[in-house]
């Protein structure tokens, strides 16, 4: 049996939480994971600006933390903390901890290979749209193949104490270790997905320990010393889901089903680079306090295309609020809406959207939302998007004017203007797998 | 008789792109069959309103007594292009427990 660990859901999540996993208890592997769609443009822009950036820097620092313990326990820590420069993360890591061996695993990043796949006619279209990539060639900042298991296995072999990669997937953290410790193969269908599904569980971290959990909330003990999950892998594919003992949250059956739902497809078919898992086999059983047994998952072989995860300059957008008080609220504040969007169309100026939505009233909710008699406060946020910079810019000051201007009562303006925010959209492609090659580097 | 969808399941939502999923989940095994009967992918595209332009595409998971909804076109977008507060759908799950279900 093996023990493997999430210590971070995303980039920005508890610092504390991968130190904690090292101190209060038993472990063999740490996963840590960093990326999300969008996390590869901002890390491709900051290596722009610095060839010695483009990977997430709060890593570094964390593993100087935790270098004694995993050197001494011999715990490996396996990280997609390496954006689009993992040798500069692995660098900075050997700089911080010298002690420590670390391995890199390059071959995701296809920036500098995108005009040689168009050349060679796959077209890479928007899997949502269907749009070629060439619609927006000039605008690319990033790309990035999804890569699985096998490469992240191959570089734990290497004996490194940190494994870092760039876009690996998420499920390939935990998978990896297993593949490495339990010898499985590329036609080890079964296990992979078992492998996978695991992954699945606790690549979120904490959302599977009792946060962000419908069930009971109130009841879940001690969110602040939340512990994060650990899976008790065996060799058969069978796994325990837990967490150390003495932590705070809950692990039941009914928190484990809301994770392996969440962010889910086609059931049926949960494609990976390494595998596609079939969410139907999946047995659950509560194994005692805080323990979940994972059973019967079934799977299949992995696809022969390999999904690419592209980010390009879209255009910009802004959102900007007030905050209207009782009486009639929501009567002002709609009024509001309708002064800014007169004035908007009066500038002439033109966006792709403006949308408004009511704050405290049905923002989340929608219709679903039931009407609310003149509530005490209602915010207002407008929000444009378009290409023109500048009428995007010109509606940051169309908020403020309102104060003095439009319906009584109006305040929350004081962060000031909003400001202008590039947006960088997320176009996922795919590519036939032989055109990715990934490779191993031990960095000394 | 009527009764709100969070008497019987429990639910948790989040994004791919401009799509939302919700997770909903039984309390009880046995209330599966009940929860195939009403919760239909055109109840909840009636549900959402115009806060859903797309399809709502269901999926069937017995084995965890559980549906997954995707619903197309949900995000005003998606992801970074988003205007919306609830930007990743992360409330779509509370607020299918909203609806009124026949018990009966």
């Amino acid at each position: 049996m093996i023990r493997i660990a999430n210590g971070q859901g995303f980039w920005g999540d508890w610092l504390e939480a991968p130190v904690r996993l090292v101190e209060q208890g038993p472990l063999d592997y740490l996963a840590l994971d960093y990326l999300a769609e969008i996390t590869m443009s901002i890390v491709q822009k900051q290596k722009q600006a610095d060839p010695n950036l483009g990977y997430a820097r709060d890593f570094p620092p964390l593993i100087a933390r935790i270098a004694a313990p995993i050197r001494e326990r011999g715990i490996q820590v396996i990280a997609n903390a390496g954006g689009v420069n993992p040798v500069a993360c692995a660098k900075q890591v050997r700089q911080l901890a010298p002690q420590l061996r670390v391995a890199v695993v390059l071959g995701d990043d296809l920036y500098d290979r995108i005009d040689e796949f168009l050349g060679r006619g796959y077209p890479m279209a928007n899997m949502d749209t269907g749009e070629p990539l060439s619609a927006i060639r000039d605008r690319i900042l990033s790309a990035n193949a999804y890569i699985g298991a096998f490469p992240v296995a191959e570089a734990l072999a290497t004996g490194a104490d940190v494994v870092i990669a760039g876009r690996c997937t998420d499920t390939a953290l935990a998978l990896a270790p297993m593949i490495h410790a339990f010898g499985w193969g590329p036609a080890d269908y079964d296990r992979l997905a078992a492998g996978t599904v695991a992954g699945h569980i606790i690549e979120c971290g904490s959302q599977t320990t009792g946060g962000n959990c419908q069930v009971n909330w109130q009841s879940i003990p001690n969110f602040a010393n939340i512990g994060y999950p650990i899976v008790e892998a065996e060799p058969d594919g069978t796994f325990v889901v837990t967490k150390h003992a003495g932590t705070g949250g809950r692990i039941h059956s009914d928190v484990v089903k809301e994770q392996l739902l969440y962010e889910l497809g086609d059931p049926r078919h949960y494609i990976t680079p390494d595998c596609v898992a079939d969410f139907t086999s999946i047995q659950l059983e509560d194994a005692g306090s805080d323990r979940v047994r994972v059973f019967g998952i079934r799977g299949g072989p992995r696809p022969p295309m390999l999904k690419v995860s592209i980010s390009y300059a879209w255009g910009y957008k802004a959102i900007g609020a007030l905050v209207y008080s009782w009486p009639e609220a929501l009567e002002k504040a709609g009024a509001a809406d309708r002064i800014v969007r007169e004035r908007l169309c009066r500038l002439g100026l033109e966006f792709d959207e403006i949308y408004t939505e009511y704050f405290g009233v049905n923002a989340c909710h929608g219709p679903a939302a039931p009407p609310v008699a003149d509530p005490p406060e209602v915010q207002v946020r407008i929000g444009v998007r378009g290409q023109d910079r500048k009428a995007v810019d010109r509606f940051t000051r169309e908020m403020a004017p309102l104060v003095l201007s439009g319906p009584p009562s109006a305040t929350g303006f004081g962060d000031g203007r909003p400001a202008v925010r590039e947006v960088v959209a997320y176009w996922p492609a795919l590519l036939p797998r032989g055109e990715v090659t990934t490779r191993v580097e031990v960095v000394e | 008789m009527k009764i709100p969808l969070s008497r019987i399941a429990h639910a948790r939502s989040g994004d791919k792109g401009d799509t939302v999923n919700i997770g909903l989940i039984t309390y009880q095994p046995g209330h599966y069959p009940l929860l195939v009967r009403e919760v239909t992918p055109e109840r909840v595209k009636a549900h959402f309103g115009e806060l859903v332009k797309g399809s709502v595409v269901r999926y069937e998971l017995p084995n965890l007594g559980a549906l997954n909804f995707l619903l197309h076109e949900a995000l005003g977008g998606g992801g970074t292009l988003s205007l919306r507060i609830d930007a990743q759908g992360k409330t779509f799950g509370a607020a299918l427990l909203r609806m009124e279900i026949d018990a009966d």
